[in-house]
């Protein structure tokens, strides 16, 4: 296991590729893309359970971005996890590259899907989490029809993850997909939430309030955890106790500051979708160390 | 010409797709026996998923259960899916190029008494102009049981509607659909009816009705996207004239996909039957059918005016 500065050092590196990159696309989601940092960085390099030879190994966790806006910090993790070449970030949102403004499934292995249209990734992932938790349920319910141990464990120890925006909670699609999974109680399915307060038009609790967030998916029948999601011991802890919860699914409300790491982005709606000019993208550089 | 039902027959397919491949699931939003799921569920209740009066999520889950290797069969009426949850089908089915098998139930004004809110009239044209997708319309009760088995075995996004009244049955079991083929069910020298969906009943019935008059070619579209140009180019070289028919509106539905093609490959007159940019209303199948000109009667009508 890398130590855990080991990983904040990942999340920095994952940070100023995130600024380069989108400095020169000249367009591009940096506030999302730098709040997420860590929880990618301790995806990556703890969690997910991968392949880097094979993006499709049968035995892979699944992390659907339902967020697709945020792109930027699933590509720079990739560079940074190896699994993609680190010169190809800086062709971000070009023609011809595989860098999708938002992740297109065909384009890029490693991607489980295509997202960018808010609200869709739950439902996907659920429809994945179902999957993996009836093949579970069909060879453990082989195991005891025949009275023989069969050699192939079932796989209940493979996870669906999958990261939302707070903003996109305002779809409907979201809710309906929480219901369906507190329903087919898929203890194998992992929310993480990205609760940064910010949407495209400002303050989520001023577009859309939001809160009481925690009681409304405690009363969808969710497990639900709150972490400090620029902290990567607390996301570390909190993927721990979402997966030992194997009864209902779990949501992890992870408070980012959203721009973390760059301070004159650091919580200003703003940087929602505006790109850093030079002289901006070299000072947010500088901080970043 | 006996009547069947359309709806029963696809669940009857879907059955025996589910038999033939264990991947086969089927997903229905609080309308499992109306869309013709009900054996499906009662046979394979671990294969069947109800999700609630929800059809984005209908979709996205059938997305995600596709992305793991299923083969997923997701069913609503017309209106809702893929009325409702446009986009959804767009991004994660279309753009992902995900197996799933969209199930459109009661599309057309053959619903009935529930009306216009019911009475899909636009599915065809929202559906084909989606890259990947495929889009079917059954003839009748055997072809429709066949078009369930065939869209389990082909690995694209298709969209299948049906209506939900009873349709005459014009098939046999010789019939084998596939996806792709047009199928001449009368030649003839003066005309060629297309039709597709129920509506080919209905121009075999009214070239009977002409037969003394005009030598109709009857020529059943069960495949609206990819067409099959050959057959339609051949037949229109030889007569010259074309009528098509569907219980749609005539804007951007098969009708529109025909003039497409002939404008581009073989520039011909067309007249299109089908719904005239409005919406239906209540009353029996029967009823509506005449009002809107969509019988055998009125479409042997139009025919003799125009040839």
């Amino acid at each position: 296991m890398p130590t855990i500065k080991v990983i904040e050092q990942h999340a920095t590196n994952i940070r100023r590729n995130i600024i380069r990159m989108i400095a020169a696309a000249g367009s591009g989601h940096p506030a999302g893309s730098l709040g997420l940092a860590d929880i990618f960085a301790a995806l990556y390099f703890e969690i997910l359970k991968f392949n880097p030879q094979n993006p499709d190994d049968p035995d892979r966790d699944i992390l659907v971005v339902s967020n697709g806006h945020v792109c930027p910090v699933l590509y720079a993790t990739l560079a940074e996890a190896g699994l993609i070449p680190e010169e190809e970030l800086m062709t971000l949102r070009q023609f011809n590259s595989r860098l999708q403004g938002h992740p297109h499934r065909a384009a890029l292995p490693w991607l489980e899907t295509t997202s960018g249209p808010l609200g869709e990734g739950l439902s996907q992932a659920a429809g994945a989490a179902w999957v993996i938790a009836s093949a579970a349920k069909q060879s453990s319910a082989t195991e005891n029809d025949s009275g023989l141990l069969r050699l192939s464990t079932p796989r209940n120890d493979r996870y669906v993850y999958c990261i939302t925006g707070d903003g996109e909670l305002d779809e409907g699609n979201i809710w309906e997909g929480a219901m369906f999974a507190a329903k087919y109680r898929l203890g194998n399915l992992i929310v993480i939430v990205d609760r940064n307060n910010i949407q495209l038009d400002g303050d989520t609790e001023e577009i859309m309030p939001l809160e009481i967030l925690h009681d409304k998916w405690a009363a969808f029948g969710w497990q639900v955890i709150e972490i400090d999601g620029n902290n990567v011991q607390s996301i570390i802890d909190g993927c721990s106790e979402a997966r030992a919860e194997t009864d209902r699914p779990s949501v992890i409300l992870a408070h980012t500051t959203p721009g973390k790491g760059v301070s004159f982005m650091e919580n200003d709606y703003k940087w929602h979708g505006t790109a850093p000019d030079e002289e901006q993208a070299r000072k947010a550089l500088e901080e970043l160390r | 010409m006996k009547n069947a039902s359309i709806r029963q027959a696809f669940g009857r397919g879907l059955a025996r797709a589910a038999e033939l491949d264990e991947n086969v699931v089927a997903l229905a939003a609080d309308l499992t026996d109306s869309v013709g799921f009900g054996e499906f569920a009662k046979k394979f209740p671990d294969r069947f998923i109800q999700v609630g009066i929800a059809e984005q999520n209908l979709v996205t889950i059938a997305s995600g259960m596709a992305h793991l290797s299923k083969i997923p069969f997701a069913a609503s009426y017309a209106v809702f899916s893929p009325g409702r949850n446009y986009e959804q089908i767009r991004t994660t089915i279309c753009i992902n190029n995900q197996p799933v098998k969209i199930i459109g139930s009661h599309a057309g004004v053959n619903a009935g008494p529930d009306g216009a809110t019911h009475q899909m009239l636009e599915d065809i044209a929202l559906m084909r102009v989606l890259p990947n997708m495929i889009v079917i319309a059954p003839g009748d009760a055997i072809e429709a049981e066949q078009v369930a088995v065939v869209m389990a075995r082909d690995a694209r996004p298709n969209y299948v509607r049906y209506p939900r009244a009873d349709s005459s049955v014009i098939f046999d079991n010789q019939h084998q659909f596939e996806i792709g083929p047009a199928y001449i069910l009368k030649s003839g020298q003066d005309v060629t009816l297309l039709g597709t969906g129920t509506m080919t009943a209905q121009l075999l019935m009214a070239a009977e009705m002409l037969a003394d008059k005009i030598d109709c070619e009857v020529i059943h579209v069960p495949t609206i996207k990819p067409l099959d140009e050959k057959t339609i180019l051949e037949s229109v070289k030889k007569t010259g004239r074309v009528i098509t028919a569907e219980e749609h509106q005539i804007a951007g539905g098969f009708g529109s996909a025909i003039t497409e093609l002939l404008s581009e490959k073989l520039p011909t007159p067309v007249t299109r039957i089908g719904i005239n940019d409005q919406f239906g209303q209540s009353g029996t199948a029967d009823e509506l059918l005449d009002f809107y000109g969509l019988t055998a009667e009125r479409i042997a009508q139009q025919i003799e005016q125009l040839v």
